[in-house]
């Protein structure tokens, strides 16, 4: 679309009542980056959105939007972009949201590989109902609702992704803004499901995964001679327990979309004043 | 002789019942015959009994009946399963030497053909034909032209090359020839053929085609007996008018890909069944309070759980008036023969369009499978009309949009229906949710705000009590005393039954009603009637509840829940003995 968009065009005039310094704060700002950067516009893109602090995006942003149901978004975005390709699709959403009450649909979505853009702000806790497990939560995290620790292994949502047929795999951090934004675009320009798991420490609840933590910890794959179109060193990134990366970490450069494979390749929003052409055919089948 | 004659195929789940009894159903069809088939089945791939029924006469049927006159019986199980219907004279073809048939015993009175189908199948190419061959023993005994099965043959296998269909042919002429070379019988039946044109469809195939003719181009579900056959018919048919159907990963899945395709502005639609309608309860609310246009069709079958998924029930009518937490508009839409399957389906789209609110469109499994005959007429494409409903473009954007430029899709509007503009127009970007929310679409608890959405809801149905037509759909006696109410597929025997109550000098009113809700007002009637009995398969009488508190009158309950339809003479009897109990106790 026009050159003119900027990523302030994608803000809405309501303000965030997430908490000062949280992470989605940074996690959303580098999406509307991304979303101009790539060259679209509000009025031609869908945001959706689940349910949990990550959900409320869709009013901070503006764009055609629609804000569902608890873990199925996915399947939303799905929807919009296959009745209209023209779109742009984003889904956001939490680690709860997409990796407990979503997981069924994380795994399918990314079989389908729908041209979209899957941004999961993962906190690794329960943060709009004030600070229980989430599934990426470590082992030993301590909650109100899990006293002792999970004692479960957290969800790998990179391997789950990979596992999955997965075409394009990424990671980021919110406060890194200038990579976070080239990641998301990325994502945003990949043929096929684009997804993108983005740290965005909750300040609130989480007291190990914090800013300190990510900043310590990450390595960052544009630093590291990783070839994201080799599967294996993404195997190898992926089930490397002791970091956390950020990049590109794998992209199937012959990706094809779901909804290209299926022929689809004009808006469904036509519709006749009566029955379409050719209609009558199908009554004569019965014969 | 009798005016009608029912025939039926029984044997194992996976011998090829089904597909045989449609080509018989088929020929009699293109033969210029009535038909209305039934199927009794196990949803097992192989193994169980089953069974493909059909009812034939050169007058139209909509029933079947107690009374079975030739069986083709693979098992004998099928004998025994349709000891009920068997009487005397009744015919039974069956293979003797077949293993398991050999010592079969034909019941006293009624005539064994006991014709060797395999054999006869394997000279003619191959044993898997036997069914074939049965076939044309069927058409000798019942004085059938053979050449009608042929037609029936070429368009089943067409497509698997001449050899195939050739071989078929001949081992229907082996059947034929069999029969009348080895018994000695003068069967009484006569098919008579007329000139007459007609197409026959079950109702899913009739929803399905109604999709598609309503401009439906986006079909997502989950495959559930009884609601597959839906998707099966719309699937590879729908991309030819620009659509398609998704498999989703589970109905959860398939309503929000819908609910996505339909705020995008694609007409959107997805089927299923009592267990895929708990998991789409969940979103359901989502689709009526964001306001988006979604045709939600349940296909009935036994509940509650997995009950028993390939038996007839009506047991979903209070989660479909009811189901969702929080108090939620709606339109529920049921059709009651095949062909209003197709008509209800078009009329779903566009109520759903015109006042952008769920509509469930419930079936039942008895109107889903049944495959009944209609004149080609009866879908008269130039007869469907389109309305989307108050769909805004780029012009007319400006004046819904408030002070500060913001489009407005949940402005309350005088009738309650706001404006819909589809993503990609340019200056309607907005959001909605299902979160209470403004005329913007945004969150809010404002309690003024609150009221104003709840009522500008519930508005847009009262809008549609005003200005669409809920009328219901009347048979019988206006005058009667006696008044049966009904929905769904009992209006087919229903109508039947009434033929048998003149015959015995009861006169009986009908209503069958199309619509749930809104529904039409049944006090006049009821008020005017002696006695008011509400037919349906289910064991509580949820419509007779609901009928009992729209009109605070106490009705009479006729209920059928052990998974089979009612047939038309033993609804008859049942009427009977609901309006003069006494009698049925002399009897």
């Amino acid at each position: 679309m026009s050159s003119e968009v900027r990523f302030v065009d994608f803000k809405s005039d309501k303000q965030p009542t997430w908490c000062p310094g949280c992470g989605d704060f940074g996690t959303m700002n580098g999406m509307m980056k991304a979303l101009a950067e790539t060259g679209n516009s509000p009025d031609d893109t869908f945001v959706v959105a689940g349910i949990g602090c990550s959900g409320k995006i869709g009013t901070y942003m503006h764009s055609y939007a629609l804000h569902g149901v608890h873990g199925r978004a996915l399947p939303v975005g799905i929807g919009v972009k296959m009745a209209n390709p023209e779109l742009e699709v984003m889904v956001a959403g939490g680690d709860g949201d997409g990796y407990s009450i979503g997981a069924g649909h994380f795994v399918h979505a990314v079989r389908r590989n729908v041209d979209m853009t899957y941004v999961v702000m993962d906190n690794r806790i329960y943060g709009l109902t004030k600070g229980q497990a989430s599934p990426t939560s470590r082992e030993d995290f301590e909650t109100s609702t899990s006293p002792d620790g999970t004692n479960m292994p957290p969800v790998n949502p990179l391997a789950l992704a990979l596992a999955s047929g997965a075409t394009f795999i990424a990671q980021s951090f919110s406060s890194d803004s200038k990579r976070h934004t080239e990641i998301v675009k990325q994502a945003v320009e990949h043929d096929g499901f684009g997804f993108v798991n983005v740290y965005s420490p909750c300040v609130t609840f989480n007291d190990v995964d914090t800013y300190d933590y990510f900043r310590d910890a990450l390595v960052d794959l544009d630093e590291a001679d990783h070839d994201p179109t080799d599967a294996d060193q993404a195997k190898d990134v992926i089930l490397n327990g002791d970091k956390e990366y950020q990049g590109v970490i794998y992209q199937n450069e012959n990706s094809v979309p779901f909804e290209e494979q299926e022929g689809i390749d004009e808006p469904m929003t036509t519709v006749p004043d009566g029955a379409p052409d050719g209609a009558t055919d199908l009554v004569r089948e019965f014969y | 002789m009798p005016d009608d004659l029912n025939w039926a195929i029984g044997g194992e789940a996976g011998d090829g019942i089904d597909s045989t009894g449609k080509i018989f159903a088929q020929a009699l069809s293109r033969a210029g015959r009535h038909v209305f088939t039934s199927k009794d089945f196990a949803s097992r791939i192989r193994g169980g009994y089953t069974a493909y029924k059909v009812r034939t006469s050169v007058d139209r049927v909509e029933s079947v009946v107690d009374r079975l006159d030739i069986l083709i019986a693979l098992t004998e199980r099928t004998i025994d399963e349709n000891m009920d219907e068997l009487h005397e004279g009744s015919v039974i073809i069956y293979d003797g030497e077949r293993t398991s048939m050999q010592d079969v015993e034909i019941p006293d009175g009624m005539i064994g053909l006991d014709v060797p189908l395999k054999s006869l199948a394997e000279e003619a190419g191959g044993g898997i034909m036997r069914n074939i061959v049965a076939l044309g023993a069927a058409c000798e005994v019942t004085n059938f032209p053979i050449e009608n099965l042929d037609a029936s043959l070429e368009k089943r296998f067409s497509d698997k090359g001449t050899a195939i269909v050739e071989n078929n042919k001949e081992s229907a002429r082996l059947g034929q020839e069999y029969v009348q070379e080895n018994f000695d019988h003068d069967f009484e039946y006569d098919l008579e053929t007329t000139d007459n044109d007609y197409v026959l469809l079950n109702g899913d195939e009739a929803i399905g085609m109604g999709a598609i003719a309503a401009g439906c181009k986006f079909y997502s579900g989950y495959p559930i007996t009884p609601a597959t056959d839906v998707m099966e018919y719309l699937t590879g048919r729908i991309d030819q008018f620009g659509g398609k159907v998704v498999q989703a990963e589970d109905e959860l899945s398939a309503i929000n890909m819908a609910l996505g395709a339909a705020r995008a502005g694609a007409r959107a639609m997805t089927a299923t069944s009592g267990p895929g309608i708990d998991l789409m309860t969940e979103t359901f609310g989502l689709v009526a309070t964001s306001e988006t246009p979604l045709v939600i069709c349940d296909v009935m079958r036994s509940g509650p759980s997995t009950g028993m998924p390939t038996k007839q029930e009506q047991g979903d009518l209070n989660m479909l008036l009811y189901g969702g937490h929080g108090e939620i508009p709606r339109f529920v839409v049921g059709p009651t023969n095949v062909s209003e399957c197709f008509w209800k389906t078009v009329e779903a789209f566009n109520l759903a369009e015109k006042y952008q609110t769920p509509v469930f469109l419930v079936a039942d499994l008895s109107l889903a499978v049944t495959e009944q005959t209609f004149s080609p007429e009866t879908f008269d494409m130039d007869e469907v009309e389109i309305d989307r409903g108050k769909v805004v473009d780029e012009s007319e954007i400006e004046s819904w949009q408030d002070e500060q430029g913001r489009f407005q899709p949940h402005f309350p509007t005088a009738d309650g229906i706001s404006p819909r503009t589809f993503p990609g127009t340019e200056d309607g970007a907005h959001m909605t949710t299902g979160l209470e929310h403004d005329s913007l679409g945004r969150r809010t608890e404002d309690t003024d705000v609150r009221i104003e959405q709840v009522d500008k809801r519930e508005r847009k149905v009262q809008t549609a009590r005003e200005e669409e037509d809920w009328e219901p759909r009347e048979f019988g006696d206006p005058d009667a005393d006696t008044l049966v109410l009904s929905w769904g597929s009992n209006e087919g025997p229903m109508r039947e039954a009434l033929e048998f109550l003149e015959e015995d000098g009861l006169d009986v009113r009908f209503i069958s009603v199309p619509y749930l809700f809104p529904r039409p007002d049944l006090s006049e009637p009821i008020e005017n009637a002696e006695t008011t009995i509400v037919v349906e398969c289910n064991a509580t009488g949820q419509f007779a509840d609901i009928i009992e508190h729209d009109v605070l009158e106490r009705v009479e309950r006729i209920n059928k829940y052990n998974g089979v339809r009612f047939k038309a003479d033993e609804l008859a009897e049942e009427i009977k003995a609901t309006v003069s109990p006494q009698a049925e106790v002399e009897q």
